[in-house]
Order: structure tokens, then sequence, then C-alpha cells
């Protein structure tokens, strides 16, 4: 059943300020290619992962799990005194539209101001217990804490990226800057006159959000904790959860209606598309004859009568079967 | 067949045991960065003091573990495998907070030198190079449609529970899951099991003393989640940018495959215990028949001595009737008491499901008839 507040959120807006670095981007690989490949991907894959194409593999689509930022957001809250962000790698998969990440751990790193050091022996012994469990995930790049990028991170990702053909970088601002938690992806590219010496520049990448559905289920009882005071909440029951459900269809079906008196009364000026919606959500409803409901109904009803008896009976017979075997 | 990877096995009670005891001396006086966290020696400290009855009364858990247990199974996990993986946390006075996780390879032929203790060492040891607890709290595993109570997980969760007093397992229901709601419980054995298991012996009368029945073998601990500050942060920009859920599972009102499946397995397990009930049943005859058959040798033994002795001969030797007379072995106990606790857990499933459906049963037709 189409919710109707679809048409409404339809893209998530990707950060800040990549479209309008987009357009100019996608042009910029195109020239730096003749002489970019060459030298940017000589650094050999130490990986045995699939035979990449061109500047970026992935188009323009970073996929993540939510999983992910919590993870970051954990180490972040358990990094070492005095340092100010941690960073560790990304791991996932590669797929011919989009990169999507799904597993990360945080890599122990030392950062002052004219020198970075980070412990690549503890990353790599990671990689390995973590390719024990999912052998499918490849390094896809690392990520940073903090709102910005800085010149230590050009280091950082120079070792990553003979760790990996073209990482990607992530970052989660967690020092809360505008009041947002911006979350941006990035890729580098070279970037200056051709023959000279090259700079490197990170061009932003659309981050998208990718769930599996048990995962959207397990993220919509997380953020409950959002709204309760001491931030704990406990798993609800068989009809709370249900009742909650209805709830939810409930607030989206009075905002559909809101939208609809709005056309009506003119404050808001009619959208075919969301019409069409409109549309088939009524159409979806079935049609059907009262008496045919009710048989249905009642066939189910007592489906689950009988189910609910023969579990009651059962259990009744195995207590008592425990009484007679302690006589 | 469910091929069940037992993640503790004796020579790893000794190592987390070993563990424990050098990570407190450490936590005592080092310079290593776990002295950032704060739990850890407290806690540790505290653990160990706490004793008695039910130590754990409730189980609060990091958001990012349920996450990551769920990651695990989605991509890990097909059809009836199970997956398993290591709980790590702290235990704060009656609560247990888990605050990480990580998963267990499968076991698969092929890696015949895997060497599960050593994976656990490591990972253990490089998760406290970033500070993350350490500290082995418990196990999770994925379940199909509720059938957890075995004996495989009986022994895993006692070494555990013998090694650790607080541990739990969390038995993870993707299924349920699935259908709309996170369904996550965790589990201890009682007292009175763990008393039992100890001494090994799982005869009638052991457990007949122990007073065990099959609800008292494993006690539900009460879940809370809880989130830091931060992560309550990242779930509103979360919330902010991604798609409103479209599928909302949880008010579908197909029921019958679910159903049909769970009653499926309850019916193979209700073959079993009668299985079981009958080879009982056959004990107490044979063992009746025997003390028949005694007490029949020993009257004639009495007559004919009484006839000896009218006749004037000497009585013959009292023999030892335990060595003619068998006595036929008792069937064991625990796999009945297994099997009629996974019953229960069945039909306590079925239930909770019957419950739900019928109540949006009711509500598909009040709006019917509203519509009318």
């Amino acid at each position: 059943m189409a919710t109707p507040t679809v048409p409404a959120s339809a893209p998530p807006a990707a950060p800040a300020p990549a479209t309008a670095a987009a357009p100019a981007s996608a042009s910029a690989p195109a020239p730096a290619s003749p002489t970019a490949p060459a030298p940017a991907q000589t650094p050999a894959q130490s990986l045995p992962g699939p035979a990449l194409p061109g500047p970026f593999p992935g188009g323009r689509v970073v996929r993540l799990h939510p999983v992910i930022l919590a993870s970051i957001v954990d180490s972040y809250e358990r990094r070492n005194e005095g340092a100010a962000r941690v960073i560790g790698t990304l791991l996932g998969t590669v797929d011919k539209h989009s990169v999507e990440v799904t597993n990360c751990f945080s890599v122990p790193h030392n950062e002052s101001e004219d020198e970075v050091a980070v412990d690549m022996e503890f990353a790599k012994n990671m990689y390995e217990l973590h390719k024990k469990v999912s052998p499918n995930e490849l390094i896809l790049g690392w990520y940073a804490t903090g709102h910005d990028i800085t010149e230590h991170s050009v280091l950082i990702h120079e070792y990553y990226s003979r760790e990996a053909p073209n990482p990607i970088h992530l970052t989660v601002d967690t020092s809360l800057q505008n009041g947002r938690m911006s979350i941006k992806a990035y890729v580098s590219t070279l970037m200056g006159v051709p023959g000279r010496t090259m700079g490197v520049m990170f061009t932003p990448l659309t981050v998208k959000y990718a769930y599996y559905d048990t995962e959207r289920i397990g993220v919509d009882l997380i953020m409950k904790t959002c709204f309760s005071p001491n931030r704990v909440i406990g798993l609800s029951s068989d009809l709370q959860q249900v009742g909650g459900a209805s709830a939810r269809i409930q607030d989206a079906l009075s905002t559909v209606l809101q939208y609809a008196e709005d056309v009506l009364s003119g404050k808001v000026s009619a959208d075919n598309t969301v019409g069409r919606f409109l549309m088939s959500l009524v159409n979806q409803v079935p049609k059907i004859v009262p008496d045919d409901f009710e048989t249905m109904l009642n066939s189910n009803i007592n489906d689950l009568l009988m189910v609910t008896y023969l579990a009651n009976l059962t259990q009744s017979q195995i207590a008592l079967n425990e009484k007679l075997v302690n006589l | 067949m469910l091929k069940i990877l037992v993640p503790v096995t004796k020579r790893m009670k000794n190592i987390l045991l070993g563990n424990r005891m050098a990570s407190r001396k450490e936590g005592t006086g080092s310079a290593t960065p776990s002295s950032s966290s704060t739990s850890g020696p407290a806690g540790k400290g505290k653990g160990k003091g706490g004793s008695g009855d039910s130590a754990v009364k409730q189980v609060q858990i990091d958001g990012l573990v349920v996450l990551k247990i769920i990651k695990h199974y989605q991509e890990e996990g097909q059809g009836t495998e199970v997956v398993q993986g290591v709980l790590l946390g702290l235990v704060v006075e009656d609560r247990l907070e888990i605050t990480n996780c990580f998963p267990f390879p499968q076991h698969t032929e092929d890696d015949a030198d895997f060497d599960e203790v050593q994976y656990q060492m490591e990972m253990m040891r490089s998760l406290r190079h970033v500070n993350i607890d350490h500290l082995h709290v418990g196990w999770y595993q994925s379940t199909y449609y509720g059938s957890f109570v075995t004996r495989a997980l009986l022994d895993s969760q006692f070494s555990y529970q013998h090694a650790i007093e607080e541990s739990v397992v969390l038995i993870y229901d993707p299924i349920k899951t699935a259908q709309g709601s996170l369904s996550l419980k965790a589990y201890r054995l009682t007292p009175k099991l763990m008393e039992v298991c100890k001494e090994k012996d799982f005869s009638p009368e052991a457990l007949k003393k122990g007073n065990i029945t099959f609800e008292h073998m494993f006690e539900e601990v009460p879940i809370v989640i809880k989130n830091s500050h931060l992560i309550n942060v990242l779930m509103w920009e979360l919330e902010k940018k991604s798609a409103v859920a479209d599928k909302h599972e949880l008010l579908s009102l197909a029921s019958s495959n679910h159903l049909g499946k769970n009653l499926q397995l309850l019916m193979d397990r209700v073959d079993e215990m009668s299985q079981d009930i009958v080879k009982y049943n056959t004990y107490m005859r044979n063992t009746s028949k025997q003390q028949q058959q005694k007490h029949q040798y020993q009257q004639r033994r009495q007559q004919e001595n009484m006839q000896r002795q009218s006749r004037g001969e000497p009585p013959l030797p009292e023999e030892d009737l335990s060595k003619l007379f068998k006595p036929p072995q008792p069937p064991a106990r625990m796999d009945s008491l297994l099997i009629a606790g996974q019953i229960n857990t069945y039909c306590q499933n079925i239930k909770e499901f019957t419950a739900q459906n019928l109540g949006k049963l009711f509500m598909a037709q009040a709006l019917q008839e509203y519509n009318n």
C-alpha cells in the first residue's frame, strides 16, 4: 500500500554543498583521467578485489548502513583522552552503481601538530579477523570524526589508497557544528596543472542510507529513546505494537487528509503526481461484498481461536506429564 | 540439521577466567588507554563480588549492539542456520550492560584448523586497544521460529554462567522481527538448574530432588535499550534524512504461512515428546514387572526352604537378588525436560502471535463495518 508521504520526501537531501560541486566535479575527472589513473592506481591493489574501471568505480552514490554511524559515534565516545578525533576503516561491497558500506572498525592513531601515526598492523589484523566472519567485505576507505578535512587526512588517505583502489573518506561531524551532525563522503581526485606536482582534492559524493527491512525496524525502535527522559525504552508487548503501528498509519492518513483539504480550499496548488498517488491509494482498498468479507473474517478468527486452544491444551498436557513423572 | 557452534569450551572457560584476572591486574595500575573507559575496573570488581540468587535483574543494551546483531544475521544467516556471537559489556549493580558485540564466524568443514579460541582472544585484545569494553558477558544466537531450547544451548550457557556469573544469552528472532517488531530476549539458567548441571547428574532422582520443572529451567530477564546522547543526535539526523518506511509489515493480515510453520515445529516436538513418554512407560512397566519377579522368586525360595527344613536338609543359601535381576536403566530425564521447555516456548510464541492477529482482524472488521 503506497504511503502518501512518499512523494513529499522523495530523494533524501544530499548533504550540504555537494549539489553545486557535483556537476563541476563530474567533468573534472574526465580531463584529468589521461594523466591521473596511471600514477594514482599504480600503488597496487593489495586486495583481490574486482577490476575497477575509471577513477571512481561506483558512480557517485555511497550507501551507508546505520550500524556504521552508530559504531563511529560509539568509538568517538570511547576515544583516548587528548584525542580530538578518531579514525577507522570502512568495509563493504562495490556495485556497478554504488558503493555499499556495511561494516567498520576503529583504528588507534596519534595525531599531533606535525605528525600522524596510524597503527597499520592493527588495521591489518582487524581486517583479517573480520574477513573470517564475512569474506565478502572489502576495504572501501576510511572514516574520521570532526567537521573538516585536515592535512593529516591527506596522509591517511594516501595510506588507505594503498589498501583499496580509490578509497572513500567519510566524515561524521560529532562536534555538531551548525547544530547538526553532518555526514559527508568524499573521494580524492588529483588536481593541478598537468606535468607539475599534482595536488589532491576531495570531491563530495552523495550519501544515501540503505536499510535491510529488519534494520529499519530496529532503527525505528532505537529511535524511540530520543523521546524518553532517561533515554531508556523497553520492548513492548504484542498488542502495544499493533496499537503503535495503527497510530502511525493514522498520522499518515491525517497528513494526507490535511493536504487534500488544503488543495480544495485553494491554499496549496494541486500537484498532479501527488493526485495520481492518491488515486492509486484509494483504488487499492479492495472492494469486497460484505458477506464474503464476513466469511473470510470468521474463518480466520476460527483458525486463530483453534490454534490458541490447541496451544493451551498442549501446555496443560506437558504440565500434567511433569506432575505424573515426578510422582 | 542445525550446525551449532558451541562458543565456549572447557579450556576457554579457564582462559576467560584467566583473562579477567589478567585485565584486573592491568586495570589497577597501568598506562593502557583502557583507564579512560570509566567502567573498567570498577565494574569488574562489582561483578566478582555480586553473587546470590539472580545476579542480574535487568539487561541494558546499547542501540549499537541491536543493530550489529541484526546486520550479522541479515548478512550471514540463511534458513535454519544459526548465527552466533559474543557480547561485551560490564555489570553495574544488578544490571547487565551490554555495550558491544562481535560476530563469530560460522563453522565450516574446510576450516578444520580454525581456532575459535584464538579468534576470540585476538578480537578482544584488539578491541581493548580502542577502548571498547572487553569483558565477556554473554553470547547471542539467532533462532528459527523460536526453537532454541536444545542441549547445546544449555551446555554453552552453563559453561558461560559457570565462568561468569552474570552472563546471559540473547535470543534474536529474525523472522518475528521481520514481521514488524524487534524480538530480542535474554535468558539465564535458574540457580536450581545450575546446581544440577554442576553435579552432572541428570538422573530422575537428582532432578526430582532439585524440584525442576520445565518452567524453571530458563528465566527471562527484562531488556531495556539505552542510547547515549550523541547517538540520539545521530538518530534525529537519520530520521530527517531517510525516507519513511514504506512497509507496514506489522499490520499485515496474512498469518497462515507463519502459523503453519510454527505448528509444524510444534507437532514435531510433540511427536518426540510422545516417544519419550512411551519410553518412560516401558521403563515403569519393566521395573514393576521386575519387582513382581523378585517377589515371586523370594516366595519360591521361602517355600523351598520350608520344604527342605521339613525334610531336614540344609536351606539353600540366600542369593543376591540384585545380581539375578538387574534393574532396568531409567531413561534420561534431561532430554524430556528440554523438549517440554521447547514445547512451552513454541506455545507461548503461538499465543502471542494469535493474540496480535485477532486484534488486527477485529480492527479490520470495525473498519469494514464503518465503511458499510
